[in-house]
């Protein structure tokens, strides 16, 4: 596992804004510290008094998807069979760092969470899937050990790892990796709350939601309220990858200002990313006045996702930086789907061809036709989500494609000089943090047929 | 109380009965694999629709009721 | 006419029908593979390779029941209808037919799960007939042992032409059941500079 960002362990995390840091302290906390700062666990007694506190919070999944976590909750408890409860911490996504860190810095608030979330729905099993990182699954382990010691988990937690792909985190595919098979998504009929794991109705939720979790059953709803908006209250982590390289992972109240997180007053930059790869760009201008918040950001055509936000630097081209981009998510098909596996490759084919100055005209319609057709037509979101970057590289960078169209690209590389398949100057390193490709590992999974 | 037709994407090896057998209902994208109109499927298709969900080599066409 | 002669007739018709169905089998086998590797038939659309495909395997059903009961109702070898379903118990060569019992089972299992294979599920059905791989063999060692004029003649060229041609095929599918034919996508598009070649490729298609 590389990070071309936070590389160092322990990592850094800086925060903002008042009453916080909730969730990330400065260091690592063993039980008995985490304990002197937060107190105790204490259950909730009633299976479903927690689910109403969580409810009133106003708790939304911290994953990416931003489903309210209380009915998540309450169709799991609702299911029929013995419920099993997953912390899902596989973080897939090459540019989040924050469920790491978090598991890093505070594992006893993650394992709280599952504990308070398994009595809630009832369950009798429990897991946290975690990526396969040497270093936390011992610090994890050193933690479980603690806790066994001290008697304050009800629930086994088995730590089940996952592989180091972008997939790996979805749903159906931590279901179907916990449940002993591949780590691939797999048709949703029917959905994991229902049927699951072995079978059974499977709670999924990220790890930062399992640790506002045990605040909330600590403090209160109205305490989580205290910060944040009031239709989407709260904190969130972020993953602030700045236009001058550092990236930071910190706690934020929901709807603080972009402009603050990222930093874009002091540290030029000519657009901005939220959401992560499956998410959307956005022109500095625009990114500069909104709110850290969907309410905001769906207007913008973007979403918070998983807190993942990148500003882009001006020396950068931000077609070569999302060719990058495409191009890893093509390879990180899981190659089940006909679709995705014919389509996601080429789109990345022809948009590298238009990052590039020079660049053939037809690569703009072929790119239409492409993602109109990889659209909605796998059995996960990866190919929805793919062409929603794409999409929203193409309108924030249009005047980039006018240049590359004409043969010129502004990121430094003159006409004719196709330069390395970065397309920006020969000076600028790659902006977006990719992991390291290895030899062979570019392709799907598997191979299926295709006439094009 | 209407149904429609669905692909299962994972199962589905771009046979292509389906278009053969319901092209009102099934085009295939330019590499052999189904696009499927979630439109309800008329009376008059039904059978058809039955025959092209039994037909699939692959099992991947489903045939559900549109809640 | 007496018994002996109306035994004969019978015998020969089992022997006749169990020829037919071994040649129908060995179609059967080879039109599965087709369907399985999206091949076609000149002329016809894919459902008909499919409904080839079934209509023929039913057709052998129908020949393999009157293959059974001719062997079963001549009164000039022993075989009770039990050893026909239930391997290894008939009085009469016990090998041979009990090959034609397991072979019996394995393809009626086939059958079935086929007639019912929307309401099973995919998994099951699946599962069920990979073992079309085992039920072929199995008929055919039942046929050469049973039957001593398979072993020469024309009918030993009949018989090896359909071994070997489902050999052939089961090979082929064997091969290509990686790759399935072209691969997804022109190697290097995901690198760039693949999609010039790709779009050179689909301008000469």
């Amino acid at each position: 596992m590389t990070d071309a960002a936070t590389t160092t362990w322990p990592p850094d995390a800086a925060v903002t804004g008042p009453d916080l840091p909730r969730l990330l302290p400065p260091a690592p906390l063993d039980l008995a510290r985490h304990i002197g700062v937060h107190g105790p666990l204490r259950y909730a007694g009633t299976p479903r008094g927690l689910i109403k506190e969580i409810r009133a919070a106003g708790l939304t999944g911290r994953g990416g998807a931003g489903f309210p976590a209380a009915v998540k909750m309450t169709a799991v408890a609702d299911g029929r069979g013995r419920a099993v409860v997953v912390g899902n911490g596989a973080e897939g996504e090459p540019a989040s760092h924050k469920d790491r860190h978090l598991l890093w810095l505070a594992p006893h608030l993650v394992l709280d969470g599952l504990q308070l979330a398994a009595e809630a729905v009832g369950a009798r099993r429990a897991c946290l899937y975690v990526h396969r990182h040497d270093q936390l699954l011992r610090l994890l382990g050193h933690a479980l050990a603690e806790r066994s010691a001290a008697g304050c988990d009800r629930i086994r937690v088995e730590i089940v790892p996952a592989p180091p792909r972008f997939l790996a985190g979805e749903e159906s595919a931590l279901a179907s990796r916990v449940g002993g098979g591949p780590a691939v998504p797999t048709f949703k009929r029917p959905r994991v709350f229902e049927r699951g794991v072995g079978g059974a109705p499977t709670l999924v939720q990220n790890v930062e939601t399992l640790a506002h979790v045990a605040l909330i059953a600590r403090f209160g709803a109205a305490w989580f309220r205290e910060v944040g908006t009031v239709a989407e209250p709260g904190s969130m982590l972020v993953t602030a990858h700045r236009a001058d390289g550092v990236s930071l992972v910190s706690e934020v109240p929901v709807g603080a200002p972009l402009a603050e997180v990222l930093g874009l007053g002091r540290r030029p930059a000519q657009a901005v990313l939220t959401g992560g790869y499956h998410g959307a760009w956005i022109p500095v201008a625009q990114a500069a006045t909104l709110p850290l918040a969907n309410a905001a950001l769906r207007r913008a055509g973007a979403s918070l996702g998983a807190g993942v936000l990148a500003a882009l630097p001006p020396d950068r081209c931000g077609l070569a930086e999302t060719a990058r981009v495409l191009r890893y998510l093509a390879a990180e098909s899981a190659g089940q789907c006909g679709p995705c596996l014919n389509g996601l490759p080429r789109m990345a084919g022809a948009f590298t061809e238009l990052s590039r100055p020079g660049a053939d005209p037809r690569c703009l319609a072929d790119l239409e036709r492409w993602s109109g057709l990889v659209a909605g037509r796998g059995a996960c979101h990866h190919p929805d989500g793919t062409v929603r970057l794409m999409r929203s590289a193409l309108a924030v960078f249009s005047g980039e494609v006018g240049q590359h169209l004409a043969g010129w690209c502004t990121a430094g590389a003159p006409a004719g000089d196709r330069g390395s398949a970065g397309g920006a100057g020969p000076a600028a390193a790659p902006f977006l943090p990719l992991p390291a490709a290895g030899p062979g590992s570019s392709r799907p999974t598997r191979s299926r047929p295709g006439r094009g | 109380m209407a149904n429609r037709l669905r692909v299962n994407p994972i199962a589905c090896a771009g046979h292509g009965l389906c278009a053969e057998l319901l092209p009102e209902r099934v085009t295939l994208d330019e590499w052999h694999y189904p696009v499927v109109s979630g439109e309800p499927v008329p009376p008059e298709l039904e059978s058809l629709a039955r025959r092209a969900v039994t037909d699939c080599p692959a099992l991947a066409l489903l045939l559900e009721r549109i809640r | 006419m007496n018994g002996i002669t109306q035994s004969t007739a019978l015998w020969y018709a089992s022997r006749a029908t169990g020829v037919v169905c071994l040649v129908l089998l060995t179609v059967v086998v080879l039109l599965g593979i087709l369907v399985n590797r999206q091949g076609r038939l000149p002329g016809l659309p894919r459902f008909a390779v499919t409904g080839l495909h079934r209509s023929i395997s039913l057709l052998a059903v129908a020949f393999l029941t009157i293959h059974v009961i001719t062997a079963v109702a001549d009164k000039f070898v022993t075989i009770q209808l039990i050893a026909a379903v239930v391997p290894f118990t008939s009085s009469y060569l016990p090998l041979a037919i009990g090959l034609g019992a397991v072979a019996v089972d394995l393809i009626a299992a086939l059958i079935i799960t086929s007639l019912l294979r929307a309401h099973l599920g995919r998994r099951l059905w699946r599962g069920v007939h990979w073992l079309a791989y085992a039920a072929y063999p199995v008929a055919v060692l039942h046929a050469v042992t049973s039957a001593r004029d398979l072993r020469s003649g024309a009918l030993l060229a009949l018989t090896t032409g359909c071994v070997l041609s489902v050999c052939a095929a089961a090979g082929y599918r064997l091969a290509t059941s990686g790759s399935r034919g072209r691969p997804a996508f022109p190697a290097g598009a995901a690198d760039g500079g693949g999609y010039r070649t790709l779009v050179r490729a689909q301008a000469d298609d």
